[in-house]
């Protein structure tokens, strides 16, 4: 990883859309200080190198908050928003869908998949299958 | 020694429109209401102005426009935006470039027709695509707060009573405060049985949409002897920042007061035991437990019982929001300007059947974007400096 340059085209974000198009949910690992880091960035927010490279995510989280967006019916109903710490460290803010959203619970087990929102995909989770 | 800000500046000018719905008029006219109110209440015209600080949601040249609209000829503008807590921030901005003399009068002036304005030139303009949170459709920036409460919640077991206790200690003082839009009498039922919004947030905990403007006029202690009104001296101020986005808050729990408000004390050489009146920006109830935890005055995880206790309300001991806060008072999108309106009221004494007898030190906290960024302003009277 020691040969990314965060500052040439395509940039960090590009790399990271354009993986997610392909289907891989990747984030950042830092060369110098080892820190993952999401979202996407050019500079080590934990120790300001540039030196970073791409992993793949694996996708297991823990519900740190949780919130329903309440909503009418006609206009697409009430829906889950959380925010969810990867095992690898970062934490980012998603949906966790197929389950109601007024009973996703702080600390449950939850996995990532690559979704759709508004056309655009998305990193969405599930709750994790149990044992 | 002390700190080269502590006591160098004071507020000499203050208005405030009617709070509410101001139909047909736009927010500049709002502005100009309460610039031109603060110039008067400080014996001064635009043209005595050369320190202009504007901000609001929807103009990027805002400190161009405004210094047009009024015919003022500004050697130092700032329209900087930190969310909210923005005007707060210009208090120190102000202090700054009248202490080194980059200017000598500075006004600092807000006006929003956030209720009436419909989406045309007011503050609810376009905030901003934020990558990786937007397109998940948080309903910024309920949302983002309601997250902070529910953290807290399951860590500490704060309960829905105790968060709206908070809504119906404002309201209780709201019911003192003329200007007040919301004064009729609430009750933490009726708080946690309105309309749910972003769970566990019902509308009532969250702040107003109102129509308002308010501003203040800032000199150099030196001559702050020379106007009509009694001088509202700065004596600390402190700035914290944790994040934008609230996926990279650290912990929801722990906002930026505890870095910023450490400077502000050691600034203005007091102690929490010193203040007299406490004036925060309630977006949402969370926030006020979150301020009370971070400033110290009681335990992290014991802001819902100490709200609880009425500590905050009328004949409590730390009173809080004494003009009904964002909850009940007045919220034109940005509320942080109103937080240093009713410090200076109860510091002047002008405060009416909300005033705080004696109040000589009053802290503010301003609390922009999702609990992003804080800034908290400690001022005196002439007696404190």
């Amino acid at each position: 990883m020691s040969d990314n340059r965060t500052f040439d085209s395509p940039g960090p974000d590009a790399i990271y859309r354009a993986a997610l198009e392909s289907g891989t949910f990747q984030i950042q690992q830092c060369g110098s200080c080892g820190a993952h880091i999401f979202y996407p960035r050019a500079i080590c927010p934990a120790c300001g190198s540039t030196d970073l490279g791409w992993v793949t995510a694996s996708g297991k989280g823990t519900v740190y908050s949780t919130t329903v967006v309440r909503q009418k019916p006609e206009r697409g109903g009430d829906y889950n928003i959380c925010l969810v710490d990867l095992e690898e460290g970062p934490r980012l803010i998603s949906r966790v869908v197929d389950t109601p959203p007024d009973e996703v619970r702080i600390g449950q087990p939850v996995e990532a998949f690559i979704g759709e929102l508004d056309e655009e995909k998305v990193v969405l989770f599930r709750l994790a299958e149990a044992g | 020694m002390a700190h080269m800000l502590r006591g160098a500046t004071a507020i000499v000018g203050l208005g405030l429109t009617e709070f509410g719905t101001l139909p047909e008029r736009s927010h500049l006219e709002v502005m100009a209401e309460a610039a031109h109110g603060a110039l008067s209440d400080a014996g001064l015209t635009v043209k005595d102005v050369d320190g202009l600080f504007v901000s609001n949601f929807a103009s990027p040249f805002l400190a161009l426009q405004t210094a047009e609209y009024l015919g003022i000829d500004p050697t130092v503008l700032d329209s900087t935006n930190i969310g909210g807590s923005t005007f707060v921030s210009h208090v120190q901005a102000a202090a700054m470039a009248l202490a080194t003399g980059l200017c000598n009068v500075a006004l600092i002036a807000y006006g929003s027709t956030s209720r009436s304005g419909g989406r045309a030139g007011q503050t609810r303009g376009p905030l901003g695509r934020v990558p990786y949170e937007d397109v998940y459709g948080p309903r910024n920036p309920i949302g983002s707060y309601a997250m902070a409460a529910a953290r807290h919640m399951h860590e500490f077991g704060t309960t829905r009573e105790q968060l709206a206790s908070v809504a119906t200690s404002a309201r209780a003082w709201a019911a003192k405060n003329r200007r007040a839009e919301m004064r009729e009498p609430m009750t933490v039922d009726d708080v946690a049985n309105a309309r749910m919004i972003c769970d566990p947030f019902t509308v009532l905990d969250c702040c107003l949409v109102s129509d308002g403007g308010a501003a203040v006029v800032m000199v150099r202690s030196e001559r702050a002897g020379d106007f009509p009104k009694p001088p509202v001296h700065l004596l600390g101020i402190g700035v914290g920042v944790t994040h934008d986005q609230i996926a990279q808050m650290p912990d929801l729990t722990v906002t930026a007061v505890a870095k910023g408000a450490p400077r502000a004390f050691e600034m203005a050489e007091i102690s929490r035991d010193d203040i007299d009146v406490m004036e925060f920006y309630d977006a949402f109830t969370i926030n006020t437990i979150l301020f009370l935890e971070d400033l110290g005055f009681c335990a992290k995880g014991e802001g819902g019982a100490l709200v609880e206790s009425g500590a905050i309300a009328p004949g409590g001991h730390l009173p809080v929001n004494t003009n009904g806060g964002g909850l009940s008072c007045v919220h034109p999108g940005m509320y942080g300007l109103f937080t240093v309106a009713e410090a200076v009221e109860q510091l002047r004494g002008e405060a009416e059947g909300r005033q705080i007898d004696g109040a000589e030190i009053a802290l503010c906290n301003g609390n922009g974007g999702k609990l992003s960024s804080q800034v908290t302003a400690i001022f005196g009277t002439g007696a404190t400096v």
